[in-house]
């Protein structure tokens, strides 16, 4: 949109002293990216920001941290299988991730509050909205970006397994099939986790708080359900431990991996959920991450303003 | 060594608006586990002693403890806000021991009574082992506040430190490093609630009177040097 040209002095009426001068501001002429451009700028200064790319020093830290830590097994796993030339992995390929899930949980602590908190705190979001953005871009950015990051750190492990697995010259269809599980699973857990971790971290401005409440909904909920599903399975109750995995986003994936990509279970006595059962995990998979999509466009509703 | 003033600023930053929310949240698990457990397998020694062990003491106390720890100074060096409390006349380890005191408090209160009565909840103190738990979270709820309120005086990421403390280096190293185990709040907490217990439901890897020697130690040298860190306080810039 044009801005208003200046008036030049002698527009004016002759003897009114009232005079705006024309001090040299200059109106912008240059491209009008417009909102897919700032929604596309926002969601790759989200996801490089969870990297600490273009942060200081000390914010790439941890993530890189994360990161090796999450590939460096997978690595180790391959060399191995390279060596001793194994006939398979040691390990499925849906089911890596699930066996880091700390660390997975430690990177969503530590960066949804980033991606979230601080602009609340400093109330940079009514910013945000001053420029061509709608409230759905600026949750979905944040989520996609969220998303992808997790998305990172969860499928690189799996490509370094499936490169090992090449190299190993394992079935070629076999591992790729694998692969190609791992990775459904990978987006899924990342789009669950991404949605928990940001309704919690949008709840608080605060990003210590924010940190240590992601933590907890999902370790305390996970180690919850899996202490009681390990009594419930010594009580020969399968069904209560197939049922129980519904309550924490760790198992939930779990159970939609089993059920669907062909995982073996970590639920007691393997007594994962089978396709209908499976059918309601996936079901709760799918609508906490429309739940949580919806819960944050509320939260945004009058955030800051 | 003590001023009421700070106390109550301390303690409404911990508890204010929905900050309390996850304090109550947590203990509430435990509680609506503890009824499930006993409604399953009712009274239990075997399981109680796995659930107060395995859920209240190596999860629940670590994370109420880095909230009120780093909750209690964190955010007050976050945002500033401590100049003003610097800035009046008094003393900064006087400061350190009132928050420590407001922390160690909320801790017990959170941690430390919810598992007792959980443990009343599942096996109505059969073995002794309710009591047991909670001597061992409150003096593992001791040493976790003083060490959390440290990192929050040292570090901008105090939770994330110490979060890893709790999660990566007791629960994942500790069961995969048996030498990890000494250094271990938590195992020192075992070891006294081993020791009241007295059965072998409850075992620690740290004999009673070295997990006694650390606590103190690692409490005093923790607030001490809070004490000295706040004293030198530059408040950083936010990066």
């Amino acid at each position: 949109m044009p801005s208003e040209t200046p008036l030049a002095p002698g527009d004016r009426r002759a003897g009114d002293p009232a005079k705006i001068h024309d001090i040299g501001y200059r109106s912008y002429d240059g491209d009008r990216l417009g909102r897919r451009h700032a929604r596309r700028s926002l969601f790759a200064h989200s996801l490089r920001g969870a990297y600490g790319l273009g942060r200081s020093a000390k914010s790439k830290v941890l993530p890189m941290l994360l990161f090796g830590v999450m590939c460096l097994p997978a690595g180790i796993m391959v060399a191995i299988a390279v060596v001793t030339k194994a006939g398979e992995l040691p390990v499925e390929y849906p089911r890596y991730a699930l066996h880091l899930q700390g660390v997975i949980s430690l990177f969503l602590a530590a960066q949804a509050p980033q991606a979230v908190s601080r602009d609340l705190r400093f109330r940079t979001v009514p910013l945000y909205f001053s420029r061509p953005i709608e409230r759905a871009d600026y949750v979905s950015a944040k989520f996609a970006a969220l998303s992808a990051a997790l998305f990172v750190l969860t499928a690189a492990p799996v490509v370094v397994l499936y490169a090992g697995a090449l190299l190993a010259e394992l079935d070629v269809a076999d591992q790729s099939a694998g692969f190609g599980q791992g990775l459904v699973s990978a987006a899924l857990l990342s789009l669950l986790f991404a949605g928990i971790g940001l309704v919690i971290a949008a709840l608080t401005p605060r990003r210590g708080f924010g940190v240590a409440a992601v933590i907890a909904v999902l370790t305390v909920s996970f180690g919850a359900v899996s202490a009681v599903q390990a009594i419930a399975f010594e009580q020969d109750n399968g069904g209560l431990v197939t049922w129980l995995g519904l309550f924490s986003p760790v198992t939930l994936i779990d159970g939609v991996q089993t059920a669907f990509l062909g995982a073996s279970t970590s639920f007691p006595g393997g007594k994962g959920p089978d396709t209908a059962a499976g059918c309601v995990y996936l079901l709760v998979v799918l609508a906490l991450i429309a739940g949580s999509y919806a819960a944050l466009m509320r939260r945004y509703r009058k955030a800051g303003l | 060594m003590y001023n009421t003033t700070v106390a109550r600023l301390t303690l409404r930053a911990l508890l204010g608006r929905r900050r309390a929310l996850i304090l109550f949240a947590l203990p509430g698990l435990l509680l609506l586990v503890s009824a499930v457990v006993r409604g399953l397998v009712g009274a239990d020694d075997t399981i109680a002693a796995d659930v107060l062990g395995g859920f209240a003491l190596a999860t629940m106390v670590p994370l109420i403890g880095v909230i009120a720890g780093t909750g209690a100074i964190g955010p007050e060096i976050d945002d500033g806000s401590i100049v003003h409390l610097l800035s009046k006349p008094v003393k900064r380890p006087v400061i350190v021991f009132t928050k420590l005191v407001v922390a160690l408090g909320v801790t017990v209160l959170f941690a430390a009574v919810p598992t007792l009565v959980a443990g009343f909840v599942l096996n109505g103190n059969s073995g002794r082992i309710a009591v047991a738990c909670a001597a061992g979270a409150a003096v593992a709820s001791v040493a976790y506040s003083a060490l959390f309120l440290l990192l929050g005086t040292v570090t901008r990421h105090a939770v994330v430190i110490g979060l890893v403390y709790a999660l990566v280096w007791e629960s994942l190293i500790g069961s995969l490093v048996p030498g990890a185990r000494t250094l271990s709040i938590q195992q020192w907490g075992l070891s006294l609630a081993q020791r009241i217990g007295g059965g072998d439901l409850l075992t620690s890897e740290v004999r009673i009177v070295p997990a006694v020697v650390l606590l103190c130690v690692v409490t005093a040298a923790a607030t001490w040097f809070a004490g000295l860190r706040l004293g030198s306080l530059t408040l950083a810039d936010e990066g």
